[in-house]
């Protein structure tokens, strides 16, 4: 079970050198123990200290990576089965699937949407980033061909190598060096040379269950060697199958520590429907219950984007809520006629609120008002974005000597305040704008400065 | 099973409380929801006897933010809410139907209570499957409306939406009197819905009629708040005995989804297909609202719904 600081803090050195990146012992124990740092980060650890600490604290889903460098891809580490009671730690994956026996228009094409399809959503890069390559013929030229391409394609891709050829994963394996891929699929026959080519290459594996009792079988096997770095796949190809064994593994793991499962998994949507919007659906269960890596047939952004805005919102930290920093944001270089605008210090706010003004070319200032994190409404029913509040930051902000007029724009929903705000700022005009920040850019297009 | 290795106690939640049921429609027409002994879909562990409900929605007024994608499908009745509901049941196959009226909202037609009333009253009498009417949200406006529709379609029940704090009082005296069921609003918080439940309860009405809407934020749009909410309420519920939180919850998510600016972009190569952009938000929205407790989802685009109700099949068998 788990430690606490203390316990942990007896088998460190306590000499507070700080080489850990915190300045004392005790700070970092209480780090390692709330699972924010790992007890590898104490060089002066030793190494009987390290394995008592690692095992007692690892989560109860290993975390396992892949890649390296720009093509890392993390997963596992969960401690939790509903996001409330902390957070989940790693997004699921999406891979886009390529094989053998596409034609090179096919590949391509997927390779080219693997690149160009990316989208930034408040400040995060969101992308599909896992490439899963895959060897239908068994024939070994072809797939290292494919392999290849794709390496040589993709530089920040991480790899899933698929075949039932041992020989042909190890060849893969050998091309992609430190770019350490995902080796797919142990069965109950070929564990053994799978796990001597994992440990010559350094790559982590991926169990191809036939179901859930042979998925533990080979799991147990594989730790029977030694060999930790796993990735499961419960064999599970019906919606209903892969939402349960999904399920399954991920409670047994978190609720009873139960070893044979206690690995992140990897799920085939791409081998449950032919119809893509229907294997979105099942994507979207998957990445909502639990899994490390979702493979779908291809990618194309009316399906990938939803899928990223879910990934992005489930796995936002439900304790952190994501703020903009507050202050007078200058807008398309702005200057003594531009429109000013107001609003909250939500980071999604602020992001489509000022994505909007810059699409405009409208030059414009905008008032970001800490409003803790919360969006316009939400905010102004806690009491953070009231009329008095706003206004106290209207004068504080510097707005009053970077503009001749004094026009002050707020959000739609907040248009009952209008009068209030009048009372507060006596020397602006209170002009209400839009509801939805879409409106914003023609509605900027026809502001004029009042008199 | 395709798990006879796995301890079964390992992996097993322990329920103590179950959903309660709660019967939406009238006469020969009647559909029942919730009930479920189990989480979602958690069919290895028990019950969930009856499937998610999903009613499309049908605005009063001719919608003028909908964008082309979502209107085409509803172009010779977009003026007509009574053919809309119509075609909602012959062409769609609607199994409920959630009728919005919009037209009422002081801040938008400020449309008098009486005559949307009148209007919505004509819809409700002439069809047959379960109806939810949807008030604009202005607490004062929607008790005026909501108690003038129910004077005026004799013995048929509809689900009376949204009764909030500031107005369960009349309305739930309303619903009590005609025994309708009605939907319980409030804004995203545990505890704010379970004490809006004791509040109808002490009025004196059942908690086997009431439904509960955590207000809803779309994909991309606060989804995970309310994700988190109903999974908490449905925790409460289900393995903590807290029997004023075991209801079925409503889902009113088109409103929310088609809002959104990526519903409205036109097609390109980033974002794709603009329509079907959109009936994946929509859609994925439902997935989210399902696997967190949803059982009656409010929703607009037929293929959005078609997909949803696919893949509630698909996770029941
Ligand atoms: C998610 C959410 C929450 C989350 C908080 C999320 C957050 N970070 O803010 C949680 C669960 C914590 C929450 C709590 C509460 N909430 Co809340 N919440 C919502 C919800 C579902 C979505 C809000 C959201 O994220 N919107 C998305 C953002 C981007 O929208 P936005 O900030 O308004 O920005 C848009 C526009 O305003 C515009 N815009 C923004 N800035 C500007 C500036 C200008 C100049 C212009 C022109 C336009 C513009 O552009 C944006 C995009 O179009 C809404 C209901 C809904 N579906 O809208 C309720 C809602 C806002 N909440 C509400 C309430 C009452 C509360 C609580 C007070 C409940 C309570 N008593 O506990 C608490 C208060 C919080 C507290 N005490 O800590 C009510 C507000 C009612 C009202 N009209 O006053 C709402 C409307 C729900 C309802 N129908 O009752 N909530
Ligand atoms: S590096 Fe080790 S010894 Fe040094 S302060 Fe950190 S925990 Fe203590």
């Amino acid at each position: 079970m788990a430690l606490t600081g203390i316990q942990i803090l007896k088998m460190l050195p306590k000499t507070n050198c700080g080489e850990c990146g915190i300045p004392t012992c005790l700070a970092f124990a209480m780090k390692v123990a709330a699972g924010q740092m790992e007890v590898e980060k104490c060089p002066y650890a030793s190494d009987e200290a390290k394995e008592t600490i690692g095992e007692a604290s690892a989560p109860p889903i290993r975390t396992v990576r892949l890649g390296a460098g720009e093509s890392a891809f993390t997963m596992g580490g969960e401690i939790c089965l509903f996001r409330h009671e902390k957070r989940f730690e790693n997004p699921a994956g999406l891979a886009v699937l390529v094989s053998t026996d596409m034609s090179d228009e096919n590949i391509d094409g997927r390779l080219e949407r693997f690149k160009t399809l990316r989208y930034e959503r408040v400040g995060v890069m969101m992308r599909a980033q896992l490439i899963a390559v895959k060897d239908t013929g068994g024939d070994k030229e072809k797939f290292t061909a494919l392999v290849k391409g794709v390496l040589e394609s993709t530089g920040d891709a991480s790899l899933i190598l698929i075949s039932d050829k041992v020989e042909n994963l190890k060849e893969g394996a050998e091309l992609c060096g430190d770019r350490k891929p995902l080796l797919y699929g142990v069965t109950a026959e070929n564990s053994d040379d799978m796990v001597s080519i994992a440990n010559e290459t350094g790559c982590p594996l991926g169990i191809k269950g036939i179901n859930l009792d042979d998925t533990v079988t080979i799991s147990e096997k594989l730790q029977e060697k030694g060999f930790k770095d796993i990735v499961i796949d419960t064999g599970a190809r019906t919606p209903r199958a892969s939402f349960e064994d999904s399920v399954v593994v991920r409670s047994s793991a978190i609720k009873a520590k139960y070893k044979p499962l206690g690995f992140p998994t990897i799920t085939f949507p791409c081998e449950m429907t032919d119809d893509p919007l229907m294997e979105a659906m099942v994507a979207s269960v998957l990445i909502a219950k639990y899994a490390g890596i979702v493979v779908l047939s291809d990618l194309q952004g009316d399906t990938l984007f939803p899928l990223l805005l879910e990934q992005l919102n489930l796995f936002t930290d439900p304790q952190r809520p994501m703020v903009q920093k507050e202050d007078l944001y200058n807008i398309n270089g702005p200057g003594e006629d531009s429109p000013v605008l107001v609003t909250c210090n939500f980071s999604l706010t602020y992001f489509i609120v000022s994505g909007e003004i810059e699409g405009s070319k409208v030059p414009s200032w905008l008032i970001v008002k800490d409003t803790e994190g919360l969006s316009v409404l939400t905010a102004w029913a806690a009491g953070k974005f009231g009329a008095d509040l706003i206004a106290q930051f209207i004068k504080k902000s510097g707005i009053e000597e970077k503009v001749k007029h004094r026009d002050l724009i707020i959000p739609g929903y907040l248009a009952s305040m209008k009068g209030e705000l009048e009372e507060e700022l006596p020397e602006w005009n209170i002009i209400i704008g839009p509801r939805e920040a879409g409106h914003i850019p023609a509605f900027l297009k026809e502001w004029q400065p009042s008199e | 099973e395709r798990a006879s290795k796995v301890p079964p106690d390992s992996y097993m939640m322990k329920y103590t409380g179950r959903i309660r049921e709660t019967v939406l429609g009238y006469g020969d027409n009647q559909v029942k929801i919730g009930g479920e002994e189990v989480l979602p879909f958690h069919g290895f562990e028990g019950s969930m006897p009856n499937k998610p409900l999903i009613a499309m929605e049908v605005p009063d007024i001719k919608p003028e933010e909908w964008p082309e994608s979502l209107t085409r499908h509803f172009e010779d009745v977009l003026e007509n809410p009574l053919a809309w509901a119509q075609k909602c049941i012959n062409d769609y196959k609607a199994e409920a139907i959630s009728l919005s009226l919009g037209s009422t909202d002081p801040n938008g037609m400020n449309r008098p209570a009486s005559e949307a009333a009148r209007d919505a009253a004509q819809v409700i009498n002439s069809i047959d499957i379960p109806i939810i009417v949807w008030g604009c949200g202005n607490s004062e406006r929607d008790t005026e409306s909501l108690r003038e529709i129910t004077a005026q379609i004799g013995d048929k029940k509809v689900c009376l939406a949204p009764l909030e704090d500031t107005n369960y009082k009349s309305l739930g005296a309303t619903a009590m009197a005609f025994q309708y069921p009605l939907v319980a609003s409030s804004p995203i918080d545990v505890n704010l819905a379970k004490q809006l439940n004791i509040l109808l309860e002490n009025l004196g009405v059942s908690l086997d009629t009431v439904l509960m809407d955590p207000s809803i934020g779309a994909l991309g749009y606060g989804i995970e708040y309310t994700y988190s909410v109903m999974e908490r309420i449905r925790l409460a519920a289900l393995t903590q005995e807290d029997e004023k939180l075991q209801n079925s919850m409503v889902c009113n998510l088109g409103v929310q989804v088609w809002k959104a600016k990526e519903c409205k972009l036109p097609t390109d190569d980033m974002m794709g297909d603009m329509e079907r952009r959109g009936v994946m938000i929509e859609a994925i929205t439902a997935v989210c609202m399902l696997l967190a407790g949803g059982d009656v989802l409010i929703m607009r685009h037929p293929r959005a719904i078609n997909l949803t109700k696919s893949l509630i099949k698909g996770l029941l068998n």
